[in-house]
């Protein structure tokens, strides 16, 4: 049995290394390795110090989210998506949610769309310094991960004061979200928003300069346009390619058109160039995020339609939440048809048109999809998610192969796959 | 539809005219059905004749209950065109007992992993694949998960050393979700 035989079916370590003969190392990278970005394994195949063979070995992660979406309502979708890809929570509910309205033919109200704009961006910047901080940690800038982690923390309180949680928020629903911004979050957004860009001068003193930083990372991990575009490659990974291809001005979803932003491309098509897209998205988005904080007009945050809109008025009871004592009077009291309306939305869910969609949004890592179909029940028969660490995950042979073994780690790193998204 | 689509499918059409069906648009999204032999040759002139440069997602559908058997499964293909901004969806309809469909890898080798994660989760083999092996659930794993008629939850599980039995030989159905033992 060859090596490769031995990869192609996952195979055992000891049966690995008898096949690959004396002259080849084989090396198992994971699957719990500190600089695989999550439980990612990487069996690479070595002469001396560079890279003949690669596989990536994925599936730890999985979770049967695609699965367990088909015995839940369509609102309960939601709380599982989100769970994914676990660094950009609101682009997965951002992309079921799309695709449910767009089977059910509503759109949210503006105030929604603007709150979802403003939540992405703000994931976004999240996301992003998470890649900076992971990334440069691989490479031995400690201190990037310092500041990375930091401004995290930052973003996630922001969310915790919109939404409660600091992950996993299932905040973006079907029809608009779960709720209105609270006064103090604008607030927080606007110091926020003031402060930041000189967070990101901090990362480009540190590192955009830095002669290690640059050692590592240029000229690694080369993936050319042709070759972005035959692997699929999305994303930051593309745009460095010289690729200006982003789905919030390809084609626009929530109002992107509306707002103004440059898309970053760089040429080089290496690791350095995923880098300076990245950096430079965050100042984008940045400006995405004071925009739409300004532009939040007064309104609705979830469609009208009783049939779909969540009807509950939630409050702060006695025993810390519950349904607030004026909606309880309604439906108790004053209209039979909202007491309906509550017990079929809370009991079955909606029924959503038969069809099938397929709604891409831009995630931090490229085109998020879902492919959704409906038979016309109140669960959804299929949900499918192309992920974009899953499809990027796959380009790393033709990255990493021909170069040395220190440097898949900067390439890895450079794709910035989030492991609960690619093995959902 | 888009001009340039309306075209170039009416090109496809008269070069493959038993192959390909009549575009179909739903949700402002345009299909076409393409017969399962012929998948390659139709993807290809349409990689470099539109040209659609990107296969953005490939999926499977297990359609058990809800079409005839000849049409159990749905292999959908998205394809992108990043020069016309503009997406196409390929279906093939892979029948039940006999699932099979060829592969796209010599088209776009994006399609590789989607198309060991179809076959993984349902057991649809793609013919010419250079390596249709599992991906995502573990490499011993019997049985092809996300088809409809296997539920959830099937695995029997050891709970602190007293085996537990898979969910439907727990007890009595749940009326909320159908299968047995869930939201009681």
């Amino acid at each position: 049995m060859s090596a490769r035989e031995v990869w192609a079916q996952g195979g055992d370590w000891s049966r690995a290394v008898e096949a690959a003969g004396e002259d080849r190392i084989i090396v198992n990278l994971g699957p719990q390795h500190p600089s695989t970005h999550g439980v990612l394994r990487i069996v690479i195949e070595l002469d001396g110090e560079t890279v003949i063979g690669c596989r990536p070995v994925v599936g730890y992660l999985h979770t049967g989210i695609e699965k367990n979406t088909e015995v839940r309502n369509w609102v309960q979708g939601c709380a599982f998506v989100t769970r994914m890809d676990y660094l950009s929570p609101f682009f997965n509910e951002l992309a079921y949610s799309l695709s449910v309205e767009k089977l059910l033919g509503i759109e949210a109200p503006p105030r929604a769309q603007a709150i979802r704009v403003l939540l992405c961006e703000l994931n976004r910047i999240s996301s992003h310094v998470v890649y900076l901080a992971t990334g440069g940690m691989e490479l031995g800038a400690l201190s990037a991960m310092l500041y990375g982690f930091r401004e995290r923390e930052t973003v996630l309180d922001i969310f915790e004061a919109i939404t409660g949680l600091r992950m996993n928020h299932a905040f973006i629903r079907p029809g608009g979200v779960a709720l209105d911004v609270p006064g103090d979050a604008l607030g927080r957004i606007a110091e926020f928003v003031e402060d930041f860009p000189h967070r990101v001068d901090d990362y480009e003193d540190l590192l955009t300069d830095n002669p290690i930083w640059l050692e590592r990372n240029r000229g690694i991990g080369v993936l050319g346009a042709r070759d972005c575009a035959a692997l699929g490659v999305t994303g930051p990974v593309l745009r460095a390619a010289g690729v200006p291809w982003d789905l919030r001005r390809a084609q626009p979803y929530c109002g992107y058109e509306n707002y103004e932003f440059e898309v970053p491309v760089a040429e080089t098509a290496d690791c350095l160039g995923r880098y300076a897209v990245r950096i430079r998205e965050m100042r984008e988005s940045i400006r995405i995020v004071d925009q739409a904080a300004r532009g939040l007009l007064p309104g609705p945050v979830m469609v009208e339609d009783p049939k779909i809109a969540w009807p509950s008025r939630l409050s702060l009871g006695p025993d810390g939440i519950g349904n607030s004592p004026d909606y309880i009077r309604t439906i108790m009291g004053e209209s039979m048809e909202a007491l309906i309306h509550h017990f079929k939305l809370v009991t079955e869910g909606f029924r959503v048109p038969a069809g099938e969609v397929y709604v891409p949004v831009e995630s931090p890592r490229g085109e998020l999809g879902f492919h959704v179909v409906s038979t016309g029940e109140a669960r959804p028969w299929r949900v499918h998610v192309r992920d974009p660490s899953f499809v990027n995950l796959q380009a790393l042979p033709a990255m990493a192969v021909g170069g040395l073994i220190a440097d898949v780690i900067a390439t890895v790193a450079s794709l910035d796959p989030v492991m609960g998204g690619c093995d959902r | 539809m888009d001009e340039r689509l309306a075209a170039a499918l009416a090109r496809l059409r008269e070069r493959f005219p038993e192959a390909v069906s009549e575009p179909s648009e739903e949700f402002g999204e345009v299909s076409v059905d393409v017969a399962r032999e012929r998948l390659p040759e139709v993807a290809e002139w349409l990689r470099d004749e539109f040209p659609f440069e990107m296969l953005a997602d490939l999926s499977a559908v297990d359609y058990l209950g809800v079409l005839p058997p000849e049409r159990r499964f749905l292999v959908a293909l998205h394809l992108t065109s990043l020069r016309h901004v503009l997406r196409l969806r390929l279906r093939v309809w892979v029948p039940e007992g006999d699932e099979r469909c060829p592969t796209v890898t010599g088209v776009w080798p994006v399609a590789g992993w989607f198309e060991r994660e179809a076959y993984d989760f349902f057991g649809v083999v793609f013919e010419g694949h250079p390596d249709l092996v599992r991906i995502l659930m573990p490499e011993d794993w019997e049985g092809h998960p996300q088809r409809k008629d296997y539920p959830l939850g099937a695995a029997s599980v050891r709970y602190l050393g007293a085996p537990v039995p898979p969910p439907e030989e727990r007890g009595e159905p749940s009326t909320t979700t159908g299968y047995p033992g869930r939201f009681r």
